[in-house]
């Protein structure tokens, strides 16, 4: 009549540890189980650089790939919060305008109203706040499926973007702490130091992570394993802070430019603490397990519609933050900021990077990665003089693309028994 | 097994508006025993589930709790008293592995932090303890295990709180043979590890093979509760479907004193007949 259960054996799954060999035959009968991740986005990253490179060797130039950063930062951080909203299988269409109004917020602020460039972010954060915990209301409190409330967003806050920016002027972005965003680089010294700290910090996570878990007695990935993935991070960091950290002013007498963007560092720390929540807080895992399963998650106890909810704040204060750097890039805030393509980018981002549209799966990296995917095409297209049409058309064929492998994975999972 | 039941109800009544689903119901349910409850669609097993775990509050009657009277007015309730439910769908989430299935909405941490050894380790016990080895790693998506398999981690997750009685809904119903016989010896297990077990089936075979007790509910009515040795497989069919069987049953008082009627009061009345 004991209170818990008697334990009599020894674990339950005899397994012999896990190899070097064996981690890779788990990894490649995953993706053959439909389990791909992030394999679409990084071929596809390779395949676009390698025929943009040979096609036009500026594109491999240095400038251009910190380019390629500044550019692509905007539709990243939107992308990064689309990711929460798409783990629920919820879509938010409108969180390319929210950051349109944000930024609007931000540009008045600080230009129209003058204040210090702190209180200008806090407004458009805050702005992007109130947004998400409005539509996140409408949604889980109301009802109204998360299409049609943010497609009423998107075209509500077309309309408040242009009477924000009095029909149609544009406001420019003077302040120097904001126009430095997406427009200044670290000290090369500096670059140096955080890719360092980066690494030694994902190092160390990984070690510790690893004796607990063998002081445990669980089975733990092998350390060969660990110390590739250290590896590989400090490789693609040195590699990535090295190209940037080159001279890539066009006259050096002039002025030089060298260095990390700034808007990288931000990126990465947002990357890191998004990534944080998701995967090691309750909060995360509450996400994914509505994501997953609603029935199941509310009767372990877990408050669904609070986590609907918050997911469209995070979307939306996301989607500030992208505004506030997109005003930062182009030194103005115009009423098609966060407008025409941004979007759609954003989710292409998104889910080229391997999140799943019908939820559940998916992680912050994805949008990093899917990200860069958009970014290449956008400025490699550029580059090989294709106007603007031809943009759309490619963006969204794989965009499509994207989606089209994501439900085929989904199919092949579910004929698998994976996921 | 033990002279008192861990779970004991009497004169339970519920009604829904006109409807009267349970009827003076009186039910036990011993530490170290299956107890099977059977019953035709309707006749109110899932009602008297759903009362004992706090979803429905019930009109009338007494809920004794390992020999103390307890009142449960919400699932929390029960499962601070130690009664955890597995329902017939389950409610796992595929896209999570066993582990974060196991303790959903109860994770353990460190901190704001996740304790994943802590939870892996408590995980790893619990399914050890239920003698388990048919899942390969627990780091596994649920998503990828076969019906029997869940239904095991819908269990052990049942089991994991320090839970005394746990009641399975059709644990077996949509399994095959192979896996049917791997469910049932893990209930069979929950109860030699001296947990209170509830069981509800429709399938005779399964009742026969691990319950200690069968109680029969007929139209509301609680007919019978009686040792499994001392019924019959036809004699269970009738008392499902006709609500008596012999001396067992409604109208009639119970003729056949055997000594599974001794060991449990209340439940040796059958039939509360009104």
């Amino acid at each position: 009549m004991t209170s818990t259960v008697v334990r009599k054996d020894g674990p339950a799954a005899v397994t012999p540890p896990p190899t070097l060999g064996s981690h890779v035959r788990n990894y490649v009968s995953r993706v053959r189980g439909g389990d791909i991740g992030a394999l679409p986005a990084v071929l596809g990253l390779v395949v676009l650089c390698t025929v943009f490179s040979v096609m036009r060797p500026t594109f491999l130039s240095a400038g251009n790939f910190a380019n390629l950063f500044t550019q692509g930062a905007a539709v990243t951080l939107i992308a990064m919060g689309l990711v929460f909203v798409l783990l629920l299988g919820e879509i938010d269409l409108s969180a390319g305008f929210a950051s349109g109004v944000c930024a609007a917020i931000l540009a008045n602020v600080v230009t129209v109203l003058g204040y210090p460039w702190y209180v200008a972010v806090l407004a458009a954060i805050v702005t992007g706040v109130a947004i998400g915990t409005t539509l996140g209301f409408l949604v889980a409190k109301i009802g109204i499926p998360s299409f049609v409330v943010t497609l009423a967003g998107f075209l509500a806050f077309q309309g408040i973007v242009l009477m924000l920016m009095e029909e149609g002027a544009n406001i420019s972005v003077r302040d120097e702490v904001l126009v430095a965003i997406a427009n200044r680089n670290l000290p090369p010294v500096l670059g140096w130091l955080l890719a360092a700290v980066a690494v030694a910090g994902y190092a160390a996570v990984q070690l510790l992570r690893h004796r607990k878990r063998a002081s445990r007695g669980l089975l733990t990935d092998p350390i060969a394993v660990v110390f590739a993935r250290v590896g590989g991070l400090a490789l693609v960091l040195g590699a990535a802070v090295f190209i940037l950290n080159l001279e890539r002013s066009r006259n050096v007498v002039i002025s030089s430019l060298k260095g990390v963007p700034i808007v990288v560092p931000i990126i990465a720390a947002l990357l890191v603490f998004w990534t944080f929540v998701l995967q090691r807080t309750t909060y995360g895992r509450h996400v994914y397990a509505v994501g997953g399963n609603k029935e199941a998650a509310r009767r372990a106890g877990i408050n669904v519609d609070r986590i609907r909810i918050s997911v469209f704040v995070i979307c939306s204060s996301m989607a500030a933050v992208g505004g506030i750097v997109a005003a930062s890039r182009a030194n103005s805030v115009d009423p098609n900021t966060g407008g025409s393509d941004v979007l759609l980018y954003a989710v292409g981002a998104a889910v080229i990077g391997g999140t799943s549209l019908f939820g559940g799966k998916g992680r912050v990296l994805d949008a990093v990665l899917g990200g860069a995917v958009v970014a290449v095409i956008d400025n490699g297209m550029g580059l090989m003089g294709y106007s603007s049409g031809v943009k759309y058309v490619v963006t969204g064929v794989v965009l499509l693309l994207a989606a089209s492998v994501d439900a085929f994975s989904r199919r092949r999972s579910t004929s698998t028994g994976n996921r | 097994m033990s002279a008192t039941p861990l779970l004991e109800l009497r004169g339970i009544d519920k009604s829904f508006g006109p409807v009267q689903v349970l009827r003076d119901v009186a039910f036990s349910a011993h530490p170290g025993e299956v107890t099977a409850l059977v019953g035709d669609n309707g006749a109110g097993k899932s009602t008297l589930v759903k009362c004992i775990s706090g979803i429905y509050p019930t009109d009338a009657g007494e809920f004794r709790f390992d020999g103390r009277p307890v009142t449960i007015n919400s699932p929390r309730d029960a499962a601070a008293l130690g009664i955890e439910v597995v329902y017939q769908d389950l409610a796992l989430c595929d896209n999570l592995d066993i582990v974060q299935n196991m303790f959903l909405g109860r994770e353990k941490r460190s901190g704001i932090v996740l304790d994943e050894p802590t939870m892996e380790q408590m995980a790893a016990d619990t399914l050890a303890g239920l003698s388990v080895r048919t899942v390969k790693s627990l780091r596994q998506h649920v998503s990828s295990l076969s019906g029997g398999q869940r239904q095991t981690v819908a269990i052990a997750k049942a089991v994991l709180w320090n839970s005394r009685l746990v009641i399975l809904d059709e644990p077996t119903a949509a399994l095959g043979v192979a896996q049917t016989a791997q469910v049932l010896e893990l209930v069979r297990r929950l109860a030699d590890n001296g947990l209170a077990v509830v069981l509800i089936s429709h399938n005779m075979n399964d009742v026969f093979a691990v319950s200690d007790r069968v109680a029969a509910l007929y139209l509301g009515q609680m007919v019978a509760q009686v040792k499994t040795t001392d019924i019959t497989h036809s004699q269970v069919v009738e008392l499902i479907t006709a609500g008596r069987s012999g001396g067992l049953g409604l109208a009639t008082e119970p003729a056949n004193g055997g000594k599974g009627h001794g060991a449990q009061p209340a439940g040796s009345n059958p039939g509360g007949v009104q």
